[in-house]
């Protein structure tokens, strides 16, 4: 476990108790209060750390976890500059922008660096720069053109014991969540999935903490110089946020949600210094065989772009619920989403599914029908301009957070929604005189 | 000789159902039901087609976890898996994923040592109580095997040596061929899972449990300690500022008074 009871501070009143989502605290006999007893945690602990603050008497104690290796020799970030085809993805140039943020953070000298690799693709070195990247490193082979795992992880593993990276940042797609945890395997390195928030310094941890959570900060020190990456992410369904540390390993790995991140403003024409890299690679490295690349002909879902997203859950009753919510879409100008609920009843294609799963969505708009708001859920649209929530139960979790909440058969509801949307104004003008 | 299959697979609470207690802010656990997860009952599925298609194949589940995901690698077991092994061991608690992956390699050598290596290794994507989808490849990495991960569709040639698996991608697929032994990640895409057969549920339950000794794994590189990422702080998320609700005595004056507070604040 990551906390400790001190025995001579605590008097056994088991105030901590109800501060642990996992029950693991529970009583010991103790000679030295007047109780007889003070608290032990057994091993139910998940080392959450959500009992730091729970203790009046400060006899709940962090273990700190020290480092065994010499650190200081990583340095500066690096952003996994994930390309096909010979495009670079839209979370790459996210995730400059915010690694440059986290740069210069640590200190002045901490470079933002692209690692660039693929086959002909020295023109994509320049868009990095024009993001936000202070160094590129390229590396090109035939090997390289299209993301192999035992290719890729043989390269970034050269580098890596090469220039030595600090932390390095991965797009949670399909390509880095197969990519990262093997490098990492392979460096013997932590790596946290799918972060939603990213901090290097304690102040400014401290600072979203207090606008964004429900966290005491009063544990932590905002004058800690400590620079260690604080990763914050779902867990357990969303239901719990937990900050992640990687205290005692260098490089620190992240692979980060697409759409969470800013990019930084184009500058066009920016440059910087491009490292050529020769990747040491063979053929026989790569035990698999790519046979085709084959594009969806699917319609393409763009839930990350949409203004107006008309979501459907459990709450359908079936697969035909989303006949209504396409309608609505259609009407609105918005896009079809789903719960998870309704993606694995089987009623909607996965390509719809908004949540910590899915997609991360911020529209203008969100309409959740009959969708009761599971935090998973929740983790990937709580962040809409406006939350409009129509549901049968009034005490769902998603009428909690909806900015309109509408009580009342979806069935009924959306179609009153259709027929009166072309009139918005004229009730509008209608209510205001 | 066998073609020898181990499925990985994990019990996990049913997060659709957990809720949190609005009063203290912790998770409400009681009567959530543990279950195997979603994608290693893809990778299950996936094994038993094989068995049931082919002579003399056997299917082995590996999971880690407390004493009572042994009623997981039962019904596991009732689906039509030969054998379940548990690893459970207070000195694996607290494991990241880089020592979970250090675990199951070496329950896998173990198990290996005792049979025979293993033809094809399954997992699924991701668990759904973590949802880091980590695990699997870092077993990949610690066995030193190629890895797919996102399979949506399967096929393996009758000498069961070439593989050839639909990987998804957000826009589309890829078409790779793969040799055994190999490990792939299974996504929901790739099969409807049986349920578990009568003869399944009575038959005879070949479960074993084994602890960090029996799998001779090194206690510096497992549990809590060893793993490279630690929990900092953890928390609920915050709740936002409760919203109103739309009055209106038909679902056609809700619907009016909706679009006039959406038109009043220029949402729409």
């Amino acid at each position: 476990m990551a906390v400790e009871i001190l025995k001579e501070k605590c008097i056994g009143c088991g105030q901590c108790f109800k501060s642990c989502p996992y029950d693991a605290f529970e009583f010991e006999p103790y000679a030295g209060n007047k109780l007889g007893k003070v608290a032990k945690i057994n091993s139910k602990c998940s080392s959450c750390n959500q009992c730091l603050t729970a203790c009046k008497f400060g006899a709940i104690k962090e273990k700190q976890q020290e480092a065994a290796t010499d650190l200081s020799a990583y340095k500066h970030i690096w952003v996994f500059a994930e390309q096909r085809q010979g495009k670079i993805q839209n979370v790459a140039l996210e995730l400059i922008g915010e690694g440059k943020r986290l740069a210069k953070d640590i200190s002045e000298e901490t470079q933002i660096c692209a690692v660039l690799m693929g086959n002909n693709i020295e023109h994509l070195a320049q868009e990095c720069f024009e993001y936000g990247a202070e160094k590129v490193y390229l590396v090109q082979d035939p090997l390289l053109e299209n993301y192999t795992t035992d290719g890729y992880t043989k390269v970034m593993k050269q580098l890596i014991d090469e220039y030595k990276p600090e932390i390095v940042l991965y797009g949670a797609t399909h390509i880095g969540r197969d990519f990262a945890p093997r490098i990492a395997a392979r460096c013997n390195t932590g790596l946290t999935a799918d972060c939603t928030h990213l901090d290097v310094k304690v102040s400014k941890y401290i600072e979203f903490a207090k606008a964004n959570t429900t966290l005491d900060t009063s544990t932590l020190d905002p004058n800690d110089p400590s620079t260690g990456i604080k990763q914050t992410r779902p867990a357990f369904g969303g239901n719990l946020m937990a900050t992640i540390v990687c205290p005692k390993t260098r490089p620190q790995m992240s692979t980060v949600r697409p759409g969470v991140m800013q990019k930084q403003e184009r500058v066009a024409g920016a440059t910087g210094e491009i490292v050529n890299v020769k990747p040491e690679i063979a053929a026989e490295d790569i035990r698999i065989e790519i046979k085709d690349i084959v594009k969806s002909m699917k319609e393409m879902v763009s839930l990350t772009d949409a203004k107006i997203i008309c979501s459907g859950g459990r709450g359908l009753g079936d697969a035909s619920g989303f006949e209504l919510i396409k309608q609505f879409a259609d009407k609105v100008g918005g896009v079809v989403g789903s719960s998870r609920a309704a993606v694995d009843a089987g009623w909607i294609d996965h390509s719809h599914q908004v949540g910590q799963t899915g997609t991360t969505v911020k529209p203008e708009i969100y309409f959740a029908c009959g969708i009761s708001g599971a935090i998973q859920h929740l983790a990937g649209m709580q962040t809409s301009n406006c939350i409009v929530a129509i549901n049968k139960d009034p005490d769902a979790p998603i009428m909690e957070i909806a900015d309109y909440a509408i009580v009342g058969d979806l069935y009924k509801v959306i179609p009153e929604i259709i027929a009166e949307w072309d009139n918005a104004e004229a009730l509008y003008d209608a209510s205001t005189k | 000789m066998a073609f020898k299959i181990i499925v990985c697979a994990k019990q996990v609470p049913d997060t659709n159902v957990i809720k949190i207690n609005p009063a203290t802010g912790t998770l409400i656990r009681d009567g959530v039901p543990s279950i195997l997860n979603h994608d290693d009952n893809n990778a299950l599925e996936e094994a038993l087609k094989i068995k049931d298609k082919y002579e003399d194949v056997t299917v082995t589940v590996v999971s880690m976890g407390p004493p009572q995901a042994a009623d997981m690698l039962f019904e596991c077991i009732a689906k039509g898996a030969d054998e379940g092994i548990l690893v459970s061991d207070r000195a694996v608690g607290g494991s990241d994923t880089w020592a979970t992956s250090n675990t199951l390699e070496a329950a896998i050598r173990k198990w290996e040592k005792l049979n025979g290596p293993a033809d094809l290794i399954f997992a699924g994507r991701q668990a759904i109580d973590g949802d880091t989808a980590q695990v699997g490849p870092q077993i990949a990495e610690k066995l030193d095997l190629p890895q797919v991960t996102y399979v949506e569709e399967f096929e393996i040639s009758d000498d069961l040596k070439e593989i050839t698996v639909k990987r998804q991608l957000e826009d589309g697929y890829e078409l790779i061929g793969i040799k055994t032994p190999c490990m792939l990640t299974a996504i929901k895409e790739l099969n409807e899972p049986r349920y578990m057969s009568m003869a399944g549920i009575f038959g005879k339950k070949d479960i074993k449990v084994w602890n960090a000794a029996d799998i001779e794994v090194d206690l510096n590189k497992v549990g809590l300690l060893a793993s490279p990422t630690n929990v900092y702080r953890s928390f609920t998320p915050a709740p936002k500022a409760p919203g109103q609700k739309v009055a209106g005595d038909t679902e056609n004056e809700q619907a009016k008074n909706l679009l006039v507070q959406l038109k009043g604040k220029h949402i729409i």
